[in-house]
């Protein structure tokens, strides 16, 4: 913010120094270079002529899954209520695991820095892991199937729903806390009272939004064999029936809408 | 009752809050603490209840020691002690009626209180309460529905339902319009005779705190300038607390006269039969708030 006179004594106010100025300049041509530069390496690296080809490749892949094949419809109504069970399953033992990691996670909670540490550990594991990547460890462990398709989006959600939360409860209101704390109350008491209901939106809005986004992470889940919609969907594909894969897409896109309604509604009630 | 002795505050950042405080409060005294912003009230009052950690000196409330205490039995002792607050402190989505019964909070188990299960004498001393401060019509309100000096009175109830010896009270009307404020004081003020509580008010109006305490003390930062009673507090006095200032101009909330038989009426009512007074409860508030 640099203040200087003019020659006939006015003030003149800038809003950056000249250097400043100068400095800002040379980031937005170090970035746009950058972008430029990456923007020719892709190019570089890509074989044109399949690009070329891919309208006529595009058109003969939806000429083959048209018209969907509606009878195979019929076989799928038990995976994908498998899917919606991982889903929902998995996302209840998620925020079950969630909530008292995130406790231990906030700042104004936690009982001692170590502890944190531990906390955040968790959290950062859980979510440096894709949920496709924890159900392919988990097929290995305990086998095909819907277990390992309901722990593996419980352990991607942990992460999730213990990191909204625990930010949530660091921007708390201390006056509450320091409320409830005066009137001599313990420390579970403190968290009860003066901590939860100020989080409870916050926590039920993350929840339905993880369950949201676990019903559309459950439908791949059995591309690597943890049940659910994702068997059909990669034995149609090594089949080449692209008539079936095309149902199946429909099948996913209406429930990931109802899904989606669904979790609008409950938010909407809730705050 | 309450002693404070060579109270020091120093927060880690160096600045000092509290330089050697020594302090006694008797039973039933309402006293104000006022002084520039910054002068380390809040830190005093919050000292005592161990919301903040004195750095040295001892603070005793009859034959506790607070300054030693810690676990359970500072939560034990916190129970003696309800604290009133500026911005209510009202947990808002909670109901009025869950606010004040978590005055109660020290006296039952997470459990009881998890579930709402209070024993009954609370639930009935809850309800009295609401009455006295003028509630009961909106005890299952959510307590971000009312109104600033309708919180006031939820926090008031609230710090009441500990059965304190003592209140600390931090600013309580400093968000609130004049003539609530008036009412809040005076409430607090009866309810102190009431019960024989003793008080220490953090309040920046010196008027409302020359009309409603019985004994003013100001403090500089951190040090304690002044000690008497309201009647002494003169310009001069101001002068030493606050700083250089032209006190006659400063507009007060009422003219001398007015203020006079202000507190004349509120003594004659003060020393009314209680029963009498219980009766109508609010009915010093609403002569207050028809003047």
């Amino acid at each position: 913010m640099p203040v200087s006179t003019t020659p006939q004594g006015l003030p003149i106010w800038r809003r950056r120094t000249t250097r400043t100025q100068w400095l800002q300049y040379l980031a937005w041509l170090a970035g746009v270079s950058l972008f430029l530069l990456c923007w020719k390496m892709i190019s570089d690296n890509t074989m044109w002529v399949f690009v070329e080809d891919a309208g006529r490749q595009g058109a003969d892949l939806i000429s083959r899954m048209t018209p969907p094949e509606w009878g195979y419809a019929s076989q799928l109504w038990k995976p994908m209520w498998d899917t919606i069970n991982i889903a929902t399953l998995g996302t209840a033992l998620g925020i079950m695991m969630a909530f008292p990691v995130a406790f231990l996670a906030a700042r104004n909670t936690t009982p001692h820095p170590l502890i944190r540490s531990a906390a955040l550990v968790i959290i950062v594991s859980s979510r440096s892991i894709n949920s496709l990547i924890w159900a392919m460890l988990l097929v290995t462990i305990l086998g095909p199937g819907v277990l390992a398709g309901i722990i593996a989006i419980a352990l991607r959600s942990i992460g999730f729903v213990g990191k909204l939360l625990y930010e949530a409860i660091e921007e708390i209101h201390p006056t509450p806390v320091e409320a409830i704390s005066a009137t001599g109350a313990s420390h579970m008491q403190v968290m009860s009272y003066g901590v939860l209901p100020q989080v409870m939106p916050a926590f039920a809005g993350i929840s339905v939004y993880r369950w949201d986004i676990n019903i559309r992470e459950s439908t791949v889940l059995g591309l690597v064999g943890a049940g659910g919609i994702g068997l059909q969907l990669n034995a149609s594909i090594n089949t080449l029936a692209w008539d079936q894969v095309s149902v199946i897409f429909i099948m996913i896109f209406a429930t990931v809408l109802v899904s989606e309604w669904v979790s609008a509604k409950v938010r909407h009630a809730i705050i | 009752m309450l002693t404070l002795s060579g109270v020091d505050k120093r927060y880690p950042t160096g600045d000092r809050a509290l330089t050697n405080i020594d302090l006694t409060l008797p039973k039933g005294q309402v006293m104000a603490l006022i002084g520039p912003s910054g002068a380390g009230k809040s830190t005093l009052i919050r000292c005592v209840n161990r919301l903040v950690e004195p750095t040295q000196g001892s603070i005793r409330l009859e034959d506790t020691e607070l300054t030693k205490l810690s676990g359970h039995r500072l939560r034990h002792t916190r129970r003696s002690m309800g604290m009133i607050f500026q911005e209510y402190a009202l947990v808002d989505r909670l109901t009025v009626m869950e606010n004040v019964l978590s005055g109660q909070l020290g006296y039952v188990g997470f459990w009881r209180s998890f579930l709402r299960r209070y024993p009954q004498e609370a639930v009935v001393e809850a309800f009295r309460l609401l009455e006295r401060v003028g509630l009961t019509h909106a005890l299952d309100k959510r307590a971000d529905a009312l109104s600033g000096g309708q919180r006031q009175r939820v926090g008031i109830a609230r710090a009441l339902l500990q059965s304190p010896k003592l209140l600390l009270v931090d600013e309580p009307t400093a968000s609130l319009d004049p003539k609530t404020s008036r009412q809040i004081m005076r409430l607090i003020r009866e309810l102190c005779a009431e019960r024989e509580l003793g008080a220490i008010i953090n309040i920046h109006d010196v008027a409302l705190a020359q009309q409603f305490a019985d004994r003013i003390v100001g403090l500089r930062t951190g040090e304690i300038v002044f000690d008497g009673p309201p009647s002494e507090l003169t310009n001069e006095i101001l002068t030493t607390i606050y700083g250089e200032e032209d006190w006659d101009t400063t507009p007060e909330p009422a003219d001398g006269a007015d203020a006079d038989t202000e507190t004349e009426a509120d003594e004659t009512h003060r020393r009314q039969p209680r029963a009498a007074r219980e009766q109508r409860p609010l009915a010093s508030v609403a002569g207050g708030g028809a003047r």
